[in-house]
């Protein structure tokens, strides 16, 4: 179910913070963050983050397109590489 | 009977007739014929001039339909690879978007089954 739109977006309180700072300062580092679950908003555009997937950080450059999404959805969690040949083994 | 180009529905009642359409489905089929004042019952052959044009217009004023339906859904999944998000990644492998589970069946996304293993028989 989607979120009720009363609330708006959700964006972590610190990545927002460090978000902000980010932008006043003019510097475009990458950003670490653990915050998979925090909306891409429209000041996000231009960042590189850092998205964690549990296990290291996968680099993701953040377009305009990618507004509305969650950070998340650009750092997937699982690997598979395919089915391996019984024959092979 | 031609309506919006390329569909030739006929012999049909109106109300089913119009859903051959791509883009109008029955609500929508239902939606046109009330505002255009057609009985839901009346077959396509059974329509006058007059009530076929003023189908026509309200199709091509507000309903998107065909080839441009099918290019705005191929651009929105073409989006979706583009910003390589998990639902375009899942667009690109052919599987379920939605957080199905794939141990079996979504046969849809998959395709026909593909048999793998060569299962040795049980001995006797």
């Amino acid at each position: 179910m989607s979120r009720s739109l009363k609330k708006g977006p959700y964006i972590d309180f610190r990545l927002k913070k460090k978000i902000d700072n980010a932008n006043d300062s003019g510097k475009k580092g990458v950003i670490k963050t653990w915050s998979r679950r925090s909306m891409i908003s429209p000041d996000f555009v231009g960042h590189t983050f850092a998205i964690h997937n549990g296990n290291k950080f996968i680099p993701v450059f953040i377009t305009e397109n990618m507004v509305g999404h969650k950070l998340g959805e650009f750092s997937p969690t699982r690997n598979f590489r395919g089915h391996v040949n019984k024959k092979n083994r | 009977m031609r309506i919006a180009g390329i569909d030739i529905p006929d012999n049909k009642r109106g109300e089913i007739a119009l859903t051959y359409i791509f883009g109008i489905g029955n609500s929508s089929a239902q939606k046109i014929l009330f505002n255009a004042g057609i009985d839901l019952s009346k077959k396509v052959n059974d329509w006058s001039e007059e009530e076929s044009n003023k189908i026509r217009n309200i199709i091509s004023e507000s309903y998107k339909i065909e080839g441009d339906l099918k290019s705005e859904v191929r651009l929105n999944i073409k989006r979706l690879l583009d910003i390589g998000c998990y639902r375009g990644i899942r667009h690109r492998i052919g599987l379920p978007l939605r957080g199905q589970k794939t141990k079996n069946n979504s046969r849809t996304r998959k395709g026909k089954r593909k048999t793998v293993a060569n299962k040795k028989k049980a001995i006797k």
